[in-house]
């Protein structure tokens, strides 16, 4: 099947299976790397991508349900890699081995663009589907606080290409 | 460039100088690189700057990194040992991961926290060699004593005569310099650090937070297909038959085939047999390869393992400690006798389960044969086993296998076997493309090393002065005869031997038809949770607080230490005996950081404290938790005190590891077991081997080091042992509920 897709503002043609996971479209046909594989059902946030804004996970979103919304990857997040999670997953020193960390900040982007100063509950809620296997829990929590503090002077704490 | 090599007059040493194109220098030290890279037996090649260190005619510094990098933080660490002691400012610094070369670097492998140690010094005589050669070519180039130069930011400095020159533009001078002599090299005094001991965010995390990362799983070549592999769910199954000329049909599919192994029949498994029977199939994606897959239709040969399940292991278990131990593996004093006149005894049954690694990426490399060789990309932590394993199956030299190390999404053991390795490899030169090889989490929870599960049945007794005076432990492992499966041994010191003057260590063993291995602080991660919690009954028993228990146990056996390591059950990874003093230190840290004892808590609130030492490091570990009506466990703090010498090289990555640490043995603890049924492992993936979640951890980890003379050690394991059972002393205090069976949630708790 083929269907065109907007990925990071730029519009892609694409000829897969319409039960193809958008993960994969993404990895292996787009050649976008940074969402990663984890679990394939949903369980660990590795795969999580913007869709018109909102945090989904990639693994579990056939091609077919994706139509003409916005998808951003973490690619797309920011035109220079100077997003506020960016920067202050930076300063903050978050990852170990970093591979789940694409996925914490999408599903961070999507939190801060509803709720630009959210409370400990509130990134809890929002940020339990994603796994980190190194255990760098408490170095997001005060990335996303950071974040939050450097988005206010940002002149855009949402993605780019959002709606 | 030209490499020269200069023979030392000690016999061990020589040394590397090359020029580089545009004017500029690689240098090297080396001992007896070539004999090492000649066969088994040899010493291994010692630090060879000529790889290290490049210093380029613009200035331009780039360090190699040579270790595997899964989120252990050495990609940073061990070339700021050296930038330290080359004396260039860190963030100039360019930095290069190496290949896999053992003709080039020595210990490319990541496990057992040995990084740290095994190159400390090394790392930093490289760096402290390339410092003096660029002295020694200043102090020519301006005719004056090396003695009156000093160097500052990679620039050589003539104070009195007020002048400088740039690493750079000394390079092709020094690219003609006679070696220095190594035993002269001196170090700097660690007051003088501005790298080391000095946080440094790790050198990748840019490319990370912006999804330019790569790792195993991003390998991209030209032509690349994508594969995966179907084993039989028994370990050691082998294909009756199958449906490929339909998979072969499917869309995408390029290419299946059966792989056909010897079956192994060993009673006690190899820890890595490598490639395995088992269906490949090849695809334009990984998607369209997973497809195929699930339309397979095989039958399976499963084989002597098919009958064996999780609860016939732990009903035999019982039967064997009913039995006279099969072994005894020490006997110190006169244990039955003692107990029989102890004051108070104590008995209990203890068990864990089989766990996964689970590393977030699941496991997978990228393979091309090309002109009888094969280029691999792998996230090996031990890459030299891998090529040795890959060269043996496909029949060729090791000189033709070339292994790239690419960054690994954790490890945690998981990935010193390499299995998917020779996966890769084997399918790529069927295929004759380059090749994806991905397992997806299913396969990853399927085909494990498992840390192995065991039974711990124990007795201890107390005199009257509540001193522990008998210690005694039927260990009931896997394994056959005086042979334990990997990872599945208890070695004849553990903890409390040489601490109580009765202690005797009995085993037996039933046979396993899993692979078992290496999981993040082996056999300590299970052996603390028992140890720790076990001695917090006799410390409850004896009417004593806790820590005051464990501090007068400590100073029972506070005596010299053999230099001679534990005998065997550590996987090769044996550190040396555990130094009271040290373990005191550390307890006495938490105690204070925690203020135990002087706290009051609220009802159904409660701190335990827990202390264990592996892999040469010392910790000590308090938790406050609080139990409600429904057992649901809510980590309020952990406090940790950690002693791995002299000096923590990058302390916010250790704050974070050792943080990391902490929650790692928080899901060992509450949610993971692996169980087997029909022969078959019954968990899938995240859902039923469950991880601690960001609600679930503990709000507060407060990682203090205690900084001791003795040489830095690693830190990638000992902080993980201690927080099982602090976290289960403290549900105890909270609660009087004692749990000796993990994980947690098989006795009714869960996370608040």
């Amino acid at each position: 099947m083929a269907y065109k897709l907007n990925v990071n503002g730029q519009s892609a043609s694409v000829d897969a299976p319409s039960d193809m996971p958008l993960l994969w479209v993404l990895r292996d046909v787009l050649k976008l790397h940074g969402t990663k594989y984890g679990c394939g059902i949903g369980q660990c946030g590795a795969c999580t991508v913007l869709l018109n804004g909102k945090a989904v996970r990639s693994c579990l979103t056939p091609i077919s349900a994706v139509g003409a919304q916005s998808v951003t990857t973490i690619e797309g997040l920011s035109p220079d890699g100077n997003h506020p999670l960016q920067q202050a997953w930076e300063e903050v020193d978050v990852p170990q081995c970093g591979y789940c960390q694409a996925g914490q900040i999408m599903s961070a982007a999507a939190l801060l663009a509803k709720n630009p100063k959210p409370a400990d509950s509130d990134i809890d809620a929002a940020m339990n589907g994603n796994l980190c296997r190194c255990g760098t829990y408490l170095r997001i929590r005060h990335a996303v606080h950071r974040a939050a503090e450097l988005g206010a002077g940002h002149k855009t704490s949402a993605p780019a290409n959002q709606k | 460039m030209t490499p020269k090599q200069k023979p030392q007059m000690e016999r061990r040493s020589f040394l590397r100088i090359a020029a580089l194109a545009g004017g500029g220098v690689m240098f090297s030290l080396g001992t007896q690189r070539q004999a090492a890279a000649q066969g088994r037996g040899a010493p291994p090649p010692a630090p060879d700057a000529h790889n290290y260190i490049k210093v380029a005619g613009d200035g331009t510094v780039t360090i190699v990194a040579k270790n595997p990098e899964l989120g252990q933080g050495v990609k940073t660490m061990l070339p700021m040992l050296i930038a330290e002691e080359l004396d260039v400012p860190w963030k100039s610094v360019k930095i290069e991961q190496a290949d896999f070369d053992d003709a080039r670097f020595s210990g490319q492998s990541a496990g057992g926290s040995t990084a740290t140690p095994s190159n400390w010094t090394p790392m930093r005589q490289v760096g402290a060699a390339g410092r003096q050669l660029f002295i020694t070519a200043a102090a020519q180039t301006w005719n004056v004593p090396a003695s009156e130069c000093a160097t500052s930011a990679g620039r050589v400095v003539h104070q009195s005569s007020n002048r400088s020159l740039g690493y750079g533009e000394l390079a092709s001078k020094v690219a003609a310099l006679p070696e220095p002599d190594l035993a002269g090299i001196k170090l700097k005094d660690p007051s003088e650090y501005k790298i080391v001991g000095h946080t440094q965010p790790g050198v990748d995390v840019k490319a990370i937070v912006t999804g330019k990362a790569a790792f195993a799983i991003d390998t991209e070549l030209p032509g690349m297909q994508y594969a995966v592999f179907e084993k039989c769910g028994v370990f050691g199954g082998t294909v009756a038959s199958h449906n490929l000329d339909e998979i072969k049909k499917l869309p995408g599919v390029k290419t299946a085939f059966v792989v056909e192994r010897p079956v192994i029949t060993d009673a006690v498994l190899p820890g890595d047999p490598g490639l395995e029977n088992g269906i490949a199939i090849v695809a334009e994606t990984w998607w369209h390869a997973q497809s195929a897959r699930n339309k397979l239709q095989v039958k399976w040969n499963e084989g002597p393992h098919a009958t064996q399940n999780s609860a016939a292991f732990a009903q035999r278990a019982d039967e064997l400690s009913k039995q006279p131990p099969q072994r005894t593996i020490r006997n110190d004093g006169d244990a039955e006798g003692a107990l029989k006149s102890a004051a108070t005894v104590v008995e209990a049954a203890y068990s864990y389960p089989f766990i996964a690694h689970a590393p977030l990426e699941p496991q997978g490399a990228t393979a091309h044969w090309k002109d009888g060789g094969m280029e691999i990309w792998t996230n090996s932590q031990i890459p030299g086993a891998g090529r040795r394993m890959v060269a043996q199956t496909l029949g060729i030299p090791e000189k033709d296998v070339h292994v790239h190390l690419v960054r690994g999404g954790g490890g945690f053991g998981r990935r010193l076997n390499n299995d998917y390795m020779v996966e890769a490899a084997y399918i790529a030169k069927q295929a004759g493309v380059p090749v994806k090889l991905l397992w997806a989490r299913e396969d990853d929870m399927a085909h494990d090393y498992y840390r192995p599960g065991g039974f711990q049945y124990l007795k201890a007794g107390v005199d009257q002065s509540g001193k522990l005076v008998a210690w005694r432990n039927h260990f009931i492992s896997y394994g056959e005869g005086e042979r334990f499966v990997a990872s599945g041994a208890m070695g004849p010191t553990e903890f409390p031997q040489r601490f109580v003057p009765n202690y005797a260590l009995h085993s037996s063993v039933q046979p396993l038809g899993i692979r078992t291995g290496a999981l993040r602080a082996p056999s300590s991660n299970a052996f603390a949770f028992v140890i720790q919690s076990f001695i917090d009954e006799l410390a409850h028993a004896a009417k004593k607080d806790p820590i005051q228990f464990r501090m007068e146990l400590l100073k029972a056996g506070d005596a010299p230490q053999q230099q001679a390591p534990p005998q065997g059950g550590r996987g090769g990874f044996a550190p040396p005996g555990m130094d009271a003093q040290r373990m005191m230190g550390v307890l006495q840290l938490v105690a204070e950081k925690s203020n135990w004892g002087k706290r009051s808590l609220p009802k159904g609130t409660g701190m335990g404290v827990a202390f264990h030492f592996s892999h040469r490091g010392y910790f000590a570990e308090v938790a406050q938790v609080s139990v409600d009506a429904a057992s649901k466990i809510k980590i309020h703090k952990v406090w940790v005190a950690g002693d791995i010498g002299s000096q923590i090289i990058n302390p916010g990555a250790a704050e974070n590891l050792a943080q990391g640490g902490i929650i790692d043995g928080l899901s060992e603890l509450m949610g993971q077991e692996i169980t087997l049924e029909k022969g078959r492992v019954v968990q899938t993936n995240f859902h039923q081997h469950t991880m601690v979640r960001l609600a679930q951890a503990p709000p507060e980890i407060e990682v203090h080091f205690l900084k001791t003379t003795f040489p830095p050690t690693g830190l990638g394991e000992p902080a993980l042992p201690p927080i099982l059972p602090a976290v289960g002393n403290a549900v105890f205090a909270a609660t009087g509920k004692r749990v000796r069976a993990l994980p947690f949630s098989k006795s009714g708790f869960s996370w608040a």
